[in-house]
């Protein structure tokens, strides 16, 4: 009986996260187009529905009724496989992220955590293992196309995503050592008391934080660092031979990662669900009990500041040129991730010393 | 239960390995190697150490793999059957291995060899180490490499950077005077 109330409340827990995060994948789609629009002077999509918010909705439904097409020279297996291969990667990592406070809630007398999904010990390595997984789907959907613009874009795919993963592995290591933990949980917990206290500033974290958030940037292959999918020079990429649901698929993954790793910002240099003042708001005006709520409208801010900042940078830069991506993430940040573990971990050293 | 895992862990780790080598496309074994990464990793959780499995997968499936395929993909390797001709030498190695596997578990069954079992292996740790492992396999880790296993720890970081140095040297012909070829 216990077991099944504990599967039941994670089984709700998972649902809830997957809906919100499957709402936020298709407003962002909107919100980005909006934000572009305004930043261009434009009016963005304004046709469906008022300001054009139902425009998410129109598009999902036009890419299901789309003709579902395999190139009759593609390799049927991988040619399917791929898109799976790029969108489970990119919903597992929220399994083990803290979106409040880590209280404990009590239901037929069956302790759970309701902010959280689960707490492993290793919550940062296995979001990183998995989002490392994620690249096979770019890359056997580039093969698998049997088509030259395709493997290019794979290709430049595969070598992108491998050398700025090394950079977000070695940003986020300051912070591991300033937490003593890999646990997503215990690192949020750690940085409570007011903004002085996370690790972007308290923890004096401001290299790692740049290396980590120009690395995510050129992670989920988003603008300037696109070169995967440049559509003046490969036409999409390796998404080419795509249509209908398998390229909502590509597309889903690529927005479920910018809020993965919006996620994991906030969580490791932000403090996450943590107010930037001493108490939570809520505390002061008098209601205790209530600052779950806080915790998580907090949260979400920090998420939305990320995921604005991404569109941002999209609507500012030019792309780079292939050459200029691989020097950039080999020579100055590789290089800049590193001192910042040595002189991090020097600094904690004599700092703790007893 | 944890008997049920490890067998289909086995079961499947046995199977793709023999598939990577049997898929006649290049592709395909990288997935069968892939496969079999994941069910390694998924080995190591049922066994509690959840770092090695997370590594595991960080550098194996996330790093080594992608670059085999990135090689595969560029060199655009014909079908070749030149390892299917040594079925012969492959089946008689693979007898002897599995001659010696078969012995080294049956004699360790009946002379009860200390070095084999787990229930051997926690009896030989110390105290200390037992109370770091109930710490968590993270820090039981990182406490083993930088106190008992120091020396090969460091040895290997020093061949692991030999290799290195090796690789750039023979990828960038005209270093320490060498000439271009």
């Amino acid at each position: 009986m216990e077991l099944m109330i504990f599967a039941g409340a994670a089984l709700v827990k998972i649902a809830m996260v997957m809906i919100v995060v499957l709402l936020t994948v298709a407003f962002l789609t909107l919100a980005e187009r909006k934000v572009l629009s305004w930043m261009q002077d434009r009016m963005g999509p304004m046709e469906v529905g008022p300001y054009g918010i139902l425009q998410p909705i129109a598009d999902g439904l036009k890419l299901f009724f789309k003709e579902d097409i395999i190139p009759s020279g593609a390799n049927w297996l991988l040619f399917s496989l791929a898109p799976i291969l790029s969108v489970v990667p990119a919903l597992i990592g929220f399994a083990v992220i803290p979106y409040g406070p880590n209280q404990e809630m009590e239901i037929f007398g069956v302790t759970i955590k309701p902010f959280v999904i689960t707490d492993i010990n290793i919550g940062i390595l296995y979001i990183l293992a998995f989002a490392s997984i994620g690249a096979y789907g770019i890359i056997l959907g580039g093969w698998a196309s049997n088509n030259k613009y395709s493997l290019l874009g794979g290709l430049r795919a595969a070598a992108q995503v491998i050398s700025y993963e090394l950079n977000i592995g070695l940003a986020i290591i300051g912070v591991i050592i300033l937490s003593g933990s890999l646990s997503m949980v215990k690192i949020a917990e750690g940085q409570a008391g007011g903004f002085w206290h996370w690790y972007l500033f308290g923890g004096l974290q401001i290299v790692g934080f740049v290396v980590y958030v120009i690395s995510a940037v050129a992670e989920t292959n988003r603008l300037p660092f696109d070169l995967a999918e440049a559509e003046s020079e490969l036409v999409a990429g390796w998404m080419t031979e795509y249509s209908g649901m398998r390229f909502a698929f590509f597309f889903m993954a690529e927005y479920a990662n910018m809020i993965l790793v919006s996620c994991i910002a906030a969580v490791l240099f932000l403090g996450g669900y943590q107010s930037p003042f001493p108490h939570y708001i809520i505390e002061y005006l008098g209601f205790p009990g209530m600052k779950w709520v806080e915790a998580v409208v907090w949260f979400t801010v920090k998420v939305y500041f990320f995921l604005f900042l991404f569109f941002w940078i999209r609507a500012t830069l030019p792309r780079l040129r292939y050459d200029q991506l691989m020097r950039f993430g080999w020579k100055v940040l590789l290089p800049l991730a590193l001192a910042n573990v040595l002189i991090t971990s020097i600094v904690v050293y004599f700092v703790r010393q007893p | 239960m944890e008997t049920v895992a490890f067998f289909y862990f086995a079961a499947v780790i046995v199977l793709t390995a023999v598939l990577v080598v049997a898929f006649r496309n290049p592709i395909y074994s990288v997935i069968a190697l892939l496969v079999m990464f994941f069910h390694v990793a998924g080995l190591f959780v049922t066994l509690h150490a959840e770092f090695l499995a997370a590594v595991q997968i960080v550098v194996y499936a996330g790093a080594i793999l992608v670059l085999y395929l990135f090689v595969v993909m560029l060199l655009n390797l014909k079908q070749d059957d030149s390892y299917q001709r040594q079925v012969g030498w492959g089946i008689g190695l693979g007898i002897v291995g599995l001659a010696e596997m078969i012995y080294l578990v049956l004699s360790a069954q009946v002379g009860n060899s200390p070095a084999i079992g787990t229930a051997a292996l926690q009896a030989s740790a110390s105290p200390k180490v037992a109370a770091i492992v109930t710490r968590g396999n993270t820090e039981a880790i990182g406490y083993m490499l930088y106190t008992k296993y120091l020396f090969p720890f460091e040895v290997a970081s020093l061949i692991l950077l030999v290799a290195m140095i090796g690789a750039i040297l023979l990828a960038k012909k005209g270093v320490l005077g060498m000439k271009e070829p």
